[in-house]
């Protein structure tokens, strides 16, 4: 397993602090390995735990209070939740695409520069190829390059959703987490953004949490199943949803529950 | 597993971004505790200074005394004390009727483009400054009555009283309740409206019996706001009372409120200790009042919000 | 039945908002044409600094009081909205624990509710025991008080309602607290800017706090250490004359006050617009 550049995840539990005296049990006992270079879909019902695991891969729930976590998340040979590690260093590793597209307050070309610059000393000439880079990485360019000082909001919901791409990718993270990326958008633009995604599995780890079988069929390489806070099957795609072991996973993807 | 826990190296940028954060975070702890020492310095500081008048006189004797004569060393503010509370409470009873009225008239009877018109113009009223209603009070209010209350009612006044003063105030606090309650109102979802009419009630029941509910924290912090701004209003109640140091006979008396009492007796107040000792305590009671005021309505608005969780 | 008590329902209400407009009308037209007419008549007294004996009649207008109130209020709104950012930055969860802040906030709270009248007080009785008269640094101290509170809340209250995912996709770029900081702050910065005048607003209107700090001076300030006057004190005063000239410069004055605050709010309903382009609207 070792040779296995991903993440791989041993003992993970997570709970979040009620006002309560029990607290909630988010994740239960998860052991994952989650593989290089592929499309990891983390499915499952509502309030199964997807998102919480997801960000649980970048330290992301720090930010609230109450949370605890104990188990580990080794990212390239380093266990994330050790005391000493440093945030900055592992987010800058481990990029998030949200939900829904926020753009930061500021012009189409600081989105994108934003990051690059915070973490190199750059050039004007510098930040202006690391933006046209990106912004063809996600085929943004052609649409925006006569407009890049405009604000970021300006933009339609689709094309914000592909600069937050962008700008997830500006500073070259190993691993992308996709948390419902498409949920938002019309059905023209989550394809393309599906498609993107395609093109940039040989670049990147992707991580990608969804609520609709369809798409982790047609974007999974590597599926895990997520009920109750418990991973109830993980597998190649093609095994789990043609022969799932499982029960629960059948009864899911038969969508007798969801 | 055997893990490393650290990254190897730290680049030199990332460490010196991580003391710029480190040292952001520690002035952010000082400008904090500032607050948190200036409250300490300014709670302490008002109660030393009183303890020269407190040493000397019972506290009893102060509050519930209301002779203010400090020539004679008499300094018990009870007529002031009486003064704030009628003055506050009567205000208060022709505000919070009024405006609750008006701000939904503003918020569900008026159509669109009225209402954001006359929301925005009392949003813009509620900055007045509180001098300007006491000039206008004083200068174009108080004449007028006077004359008024002689033809009508005999009644032998210069004007200046703590009617006047309650009207003031309530037309100081209409920005205020109306702004807040029309805003809370709007707060709430369009649902709740349409289940409550689709059940057949007429619009002023729906809003009685839903609105008002659903309402009601925001509503009764707004009726608190306002009260503590009445309570602790100076310039303009100090500028049409009268400022007299007695109990008032009847509402069209001339009165005393415990921060007019401050400003009017500023002129000696430098020179005597023992005077500027005693008015610290007027301030300091008011203080007391009005922060147990401002808990009472915390406590209550919490409370509110568990129970109608809206 | 339910028929007439809706329809009594809305008479009173209509009569209501007469009430409250009305009498807010009133205000404004009074001191809105009383002040013209008293500015029209001398337009000279908004820009000369009064003469020896200004209160009894005398000469002069009330240009130290304007002078002194920009001194006073400019420096103190920038010094409490420095404070300000720093203290909401502190109240979020990256900094603070849910206690603290709670604690914080309640603080807040009670120094908002607290009447001016006690600030100036206070700041008071600190030169007092300093030996020394009302000057206008005091006045600043004075009004930093007062603003600090009303800042504070309306920064917290716009860092908070910043969406969450703001600050996680920040968070994921690898960005420190304060880079993260300065992004939420840029994002809520059209929720400050109302904050911040509309404690101005209040600075300037607000005569209970520095009518003991600043020595009330009939001259114009000249330094941190010298006594000087503010409009709303300058009203103050006006209005208890005896003279009937010196009366219509208080509405003369008060008709400046009241321009200036009628520019703030309007000002900061334009800037608040212009700043939200940046952010998603609804």
């Amino acid at each position: 397993m070792q040779e296995n550049n991903g993440i791989v995840i041993r003992n993970l539990n997570i709970y979040y602090k009620n006002n309560s005296k029990n607290d909630f049990t988010a994740l239960h006992n998860i052991n994952l390995d989650i593989p290089k270079n592929q499309i990891t879909a983390i499915m499952g019902p509502s309030g199964s735990g997807k998102t919480t695991l997801l960000k649980s891969l970048n330290r992301l729930h720090s930010i609230n209070n109450g949370v605890k976590v104990n188990g580990q998340v080794i990212i390239d040979g380093e266990d994330i939740y050790h005391p000493m590690h440093l945030l900055p260093e592992l987010r800058r590793k481990v990029g998030l695409i949200s939900q829904k597209p926020i753009p930061l307050p500021t012009s189409i070309y600081e989105n994108v520069a934003y990051g690059p610059k915070i973490h190199n000393r750059l050039n004007r000439k510098e930040s202006d190829a690391i933006v046209e880079k990106t912004l063809k990485k996600v085929n943004l360019w052609e649409e925006v390059k006569e407009r890049l000082n405009q604000p970021a909001a300006d933009l339609s919901v689709g094309q914000q959703q592909r600069l937050s791409i962008a700008r997830a990718i500006s500073i070259n993270p190993d691993i992308l987490l996709c948390d419902e990326i498409t949920s938002a958008l019309d059905p023209i633009s989550s394809e393309k953004v599906e498609h993107l995604l395609l093109s940039l599995k040989e670049e990147y780890t992707i991580v990608l949490v969804s609520h609709m079988l369809r798409q982790v069929k047609r974007l999974g390489d590597y599926v895990i199943f997520l009920y109750m806070g418990k991973v109830i099957e993980q597998g190649n795609m093609g095994e789990l949803f043609n022969s799932p072991r499982n029960k629960i996973t059948q009864q899911y993807i038969k969508g007798v529950i969801s | 597993m055997k893990v490393k826990g650290r990254s190897k190296k730290v680049g030199n940028r990332l460490s010196f971004r991580l003391v710029k954060d480190n040292i952001s975070r520690k002035i952010m702890i000082v400008c904090t505790s500032i607050i948190f020492l200036l409250f300490i310095s300014f709670v302490v500081l008002l109660v030393l200074k009183s303890n020269l008048v407190i040493s000397k006189y019972s506290i009893k004797e102060l509050l519930f005394s209301s002779f203010w004569e400090p020539e004679n060393h008499k300094y018990g503010f009870f007529s002031a004390t009486f003064g704030t509370f009628i003055v506050t409470v009567f205000s208060m009873i022709m505000a919070i009727p009024i405006s609750i009225l008006a701000a939904v008239y503003i918020a569900e009877y008026s159509p669109n483009k009225l209402r954001r018109y006359l929301s925005s113009f009392i949003d813009v009223l509620a900055g007045i400054p509180s001098v300007v209603f006491g000039l206008c009070m004083l200068l174009g209010f108080v004449p007028i009555f006077s004359v008024l209350l002689k033809k009508w009612f005999q009644i032998e006044t210069t004007g200046m009283c703590l009617f006047t003063a309650s009207i003031t105030l309530t037309v100081m606090v209409f920005p205020i309740i109306v702004s807040l309650t029309v805003e809370s109102l709007r707060a709430l979802p369009v649902e709740l409206r349409e289940i409550s009419l689709s059940l057949g009630s007429t619009k002023w029941q729906m809003i009685k019996k839903t609105l008002f509910k659903a309402a009601g924290p925001g509503i009764i912090s707004a009726i608190l706001l306002g009260f503590g701004r009445a309570l602790g209003e100076t310039m303009a109640v100090a500028m049409v009372i009268g400022s007299k140091n007695n109990i008032p006979t009847s509402l069209f008396a001339s009165g005393q409120t415990l921060p007019s009492l401050i400003i009017s007796s500023f002129g000696e107040m430098m020179s005597v200790p023992e005077e500027q000792s005693a008015l610290i305590f007027v301030a300091l009671t008011l203080f007391v009042l009005v922060t147990v005021s401002n808990i009472i309505a915390k406590v209550v608005n919490n409370k509110l919000k568990k129970r109608w969780r809206y | 039945m339910r028929y007439l008590e809706e329809k009594i329902v809305k008479i009173l209400m209509i009569c209501s908002i007469l009430a409250v407009l009305g009498s807010l009308l009133f205000i404004l037209f009074i001191t809105i044409s009383r002040g013209w007419i008293s500015i029209n008549e001398n337009p000279g007294i908004i820009f000369t600094t009064p003469g020896p004996r200004y209160l009894l009649g005398g000469e002069g207008g009330f240009f130290h009081a304007i002078a002194g109130s920009l001194y006073m209020v400019v420096p103190s709104t920038i010094i409490s909205l420095i404070l300000a950012c720093l203290i909401a930055l502190f109240l979020q969860s990256e900094y603070s624990s849910k206690r603290i802040s709670e604690i914080i906030r309640l603080f807040i709270d009670i120094l908002w509710g607290t009447p001016s009248i006690i600030y100036g007080l206070f700041v008071l009785t600190i030169l007092i025991s300093f030996h020394r008269r009302g000057c206008l640094l005091a006045g600043i101290v004075a009004l930093i008080f007062l603003e600090l509170p009303i800042i504070t809340r309306y920064v917290d209250e716009s860092i908070s309602s910043t969406p969450k995912e703001l600050k996680e996709i920040a968070y994921s770029m690898g960005l420190t607290r304060v880079e993260v900081s300065k992004i939420i702050l840029k994002y809520s910065s059209s929720g400050i800017i109302a904050g911040s005048l509309i404690g101005l607003g209040r600075a300037f209107g607000d005569a209970a706090s520095i009518i003991f700090t600043t020595g009330a001076a009939s001259t114009m300030p000249k330094g941190l250490l010298s006594s000087c006057t503010a409009l709303p004190v300058v009203i103050f005063q006006q209005a208890n004359s005896f003279y009937p000239s010196v009366r219509d410069h208080a509405y003369a004055a008060a008709f400046i006050l009241i321009i200036i605050i009628l520019i703030l709010s309007i000002t900061s309903r334009l800037l608040q617009k212009k700043f939200s382009k940046y952010t998603v609207g609804d």
